[in-house]
């Protein structure tokens, strides 16, 4: 009903390529903006800051980061929980180190670490393709997932083997460890997730973003008009670990507040993974959607079977939850492979020609 | 130097000090390599005949066996008992075609991928529903399989072959035999490779997809099946079986995902590699390095082969 392009038009091509062409869709955002930073800090309950929202924002940031790999640049990777550890440790490393640098500026600094040893292990990319590659970055899982565990310089050599995050604090206010506010942490995140959603963006629509996805079209013809794959590839790698390991740090100091090796391990990679294939790929919103389903699902139905009075074993219940993801995400691929992403558009575009759809 | 000296010659110092310990090691690797070997067969023939990448062949292990011991446990004599889990396997089979794979023909191959993790998920939480999540014993001896082991005196010292790990490989090599000449052979094992090179030629010469499907999906159960009991023969029966799927990944990019032999030779390089590494390099690096070794071992080999020992080259046109 309001949402109509009816009557605007378009003078300038900057106009004509923005990313939000039509002002309802700005509004749109502003709202959804608004309501993150402004009604839910003040409104809502400290579960839903603290168990739903922080983590939702989390591993969106962590499902973008795949969708730039998988999405955009069509390398399919299962090392994405190694990478999010990756900037885990590093983090936890360098506020060991230097307790006195602002832990942000060292959240975004374990990002580069995760770069690094993205890039590094996403080399084979340029010779091995599809599947293969997929199983040679279970290589990095596998790898990295056993250094946290069997090394002990990572975890500082402390006995549990588990890594404790420190209070520490911006402008006096303590935004990780135990003496943090939920509130604030759930700000310093979404702070963090918008901004890097922005670069995202912006990367995305410009040149890189173009050259990534002529790559994921067909790389040998990307090679072709003049794509250099090999470092293009190992951008995207990077790129993405650096997304993957700024989730890490964050999903340990802003959400955890400590983290065994355990939290890392190869479940967590498939996790991101399912929400970047239902969310859809090639899509930052369908990232969020994606990770809104995954996460949110297995909350709600933990929390609906009691609410109708019906008794089940805490057992029976994660059986069933087990099969009625393993379902639904079946159902999902079968009704719209092409994600989340996909039905919000096809939303979008009824909506546009309501009440007549010729 | 000193590093240097301790990964390229000491290990080979005690190699030759204890042949006897080296045998052994090696023979642990040569069954470690055969089982893996059969995970990967099941992959294999799935991957051939669909080109789906099918990740839920290690919860399918687990299934096949489950369904046995747990048939067994409810009174059903033993035979019986694996009979009826091939039938389930066949139910299982047909129930993936209709349900799964039909609606999601001609899907971009990690929708279907993708697929399977939801199969791996639906399969994890009925199994336990059914048979329940504590871990249960494989009825080894009833299905009539040797217990014990030989003890053999060789190179100054005892090198023990157990017997159950003696027939895994005379069973994984029966088994190889028979879908080898199934294959190459009979009529349906034509149309299975037809399908394998092309969905639409296949199609048009009158092969119906369908039931191609459902006889891949069922070797891939019986083979599953094979495995869950000479798994199950040598540990128990329980959910975290289900990691052997990951390990015989390196596996299958070592041989190639196309390649039945591949799936041999990848099974017994990365079982034997892997042994050997753990027992001799693995104090070097603080132990467990089981869990990666395959990986690098078969990274290492795509370096110079990106399609795997025998996997089919690929050949790209714009």
């Amino acid at each position: 009903m309001f949402y109509r392009e009816a009557g605007q038009f378009k003078t300038s091509y900057s106009a004509d390529m923005a990313v939000f062409p039509i002002p309802q869709d700005r509004v749109g955002l502003g709202i959804i903006l608004f309501v993150a930073a402004v009604i839910i800090p003040y409104f809502g309950s400290a579960f839903l800051i603290q168990a739903v929202m922080i983590p939702f924002l989390i591993f969106s940031l962590a499902a973008i980061g795949l969708n730039l790999l998988t999405g955009y640049t069509g390398l399919l990777s299962l090392g994405t929980g190694a990478f999010m550890g990756v900037g885990a440790y590093a983090c936890y490393k360098l506020t060991t180190y230097f307790p006195n640098v602002n832990i942000l500026v060292w959240v975004i600094a374990s990002g580069f670490f995760s770069a690094a040893v993205g890039a590094v292990f996403g080399l084979p990319s340029l010779r091995i393709k599809g599947f293969y590659l997929a199983v040679a970055t279970l290589a990095a899982q596998f790898f990295l997932s056993w250094c946290f565990i069997r090394q002990p310089w990572f975890y500082n050599y402390n006995a549990s083997g588990a890594i404790e995050v420190p209070t520490r604090r911006l402008f006096d206010i303590p935004i990780t460890g135990a003496t943090a506010t939920p509130t604030t942490r759930y700000l310093v995140v979404l702070g963090i997730v918008i901004v890097m959603t922005w670069l995202a963006s912006n990367l995305v629509h410009g040149r890189i973003g173009r050259m990534w996805m002529a790559v994921r079209d067909m790389d040998l013809a990307a090679e072709l008009i003049g794509i250099r794959l090999l470092p293009t590839k190992l951008l995207a790698f990077a790129v993405s670990s650096f997304y993957c390991g700024v989730a890490g740090a964050l999903l340990v100091f802003l959400w955890y507040g400590g983290a065994e090796p355990a939290v890392f391990d190869v479940n967590l990679s498939f996790f991101i993974l399912f929400m970047v294939i239902i969310g859809g790929l090639g899509s930052l919103t369908g990232s969020f959607f994606g990770a809104a389903l995954i996460f949110i699902l297995p909350i709600v139905m933990r929390y609906i079977p009691p609410k109708f009075g019906i008794p089940v074993q805490a057992a029976t219940v994660e059986h069933i939850q087990y099969m009625v993801i393993g379902g639904l995400i079946i159902l999902f691929l079968i009704l719209e492979p092409s994600g989340l992403a996909r039905l919000w558009q096809i939303g979008k575009q009824k909506l546009r020609v309501w009440p007549f759809p010729y | 130097m000193d590093l240097l000296y301790k990964i390229f010659f000491d290990p080979f110092v005690q190699m030759g000090a204890a042949p006897d310990l080296l045998v052994q090691t090696l023979w642990e690797g040569l069954v470690a390599g055969v089982l893996y070997a059969l995970i990967a067969l099941g992959f294999v023939l799935i991957f051939k005949a669909s080109g789906v990448f099918n990740f839920a062949q290690g919860i399918m292990v687990v299934f096949a066996a489950l369904t046995l011991v747990g048939l067994h446990e409810r009174g059903v004599p033993a035979y019986i008992a694996l009979g009826l889990t091939i039938v389930v396997m066949f139910g299982l089979a047909v129930a993936i075609e209709r349900v799964m794979l039909r609606p999601l023909v001609n899907q971009p191959d990690i929708i279907l991928f993708m697929a399977t993790f939801g199969l791996t998920y639906f399969l994890i939480g009925f199994g336990q529903l059914v048979f329940g999540g504590e871990s249960k014993v494989m009825i080894a001896n009833q299905l009539g399989l040797p217990r014990g082991a030989y003890d053999i005196k060789m190179l100054g010292g005892f090198v023990s072959f157990q017997k159950i790990d003696i027939a895994a490989a005379v069973i994984a090599s029966l088994m190889v035999a028979a879908l080898a000449v199934f294959f190459q052979k009979t009529r349906i094992g034509r149309a299975l490779r037809a399908v394998a090179d092309s969905h639409k030629a296949a199609l048009s010469v009158g092969i119906s997809l369908e039931q191609i499907w459902i006889v891949v999906w069922f070797a891939a159960g019986l083979v599953a099946l094979t495995t869950g009991i000479m798994w199950g023969a040598r540990s128990e029966v329980s959910f975290a079986l289900e990691v052997i799927a990951l390990k015989a990944l390196p596996v299958l990019i070592l041989g190639g995902f196309t390649s039945i032999p591949g799936a041999i030779v990848g099974g017994v390089i990365i079982g034997v590699g892997e042994k050997i590494g753990e027992f001799y390099w693995g104090p070097l690096f603080g132990s467990g390095i089981e869990t990666w070794l395959a990986y690098v071992i078969a990274l290492i080999f795509l370096l110079f082969r990106p399609q795997g020992l025998f996997g089919e080259r690929l050949i790209e046109r714009i």
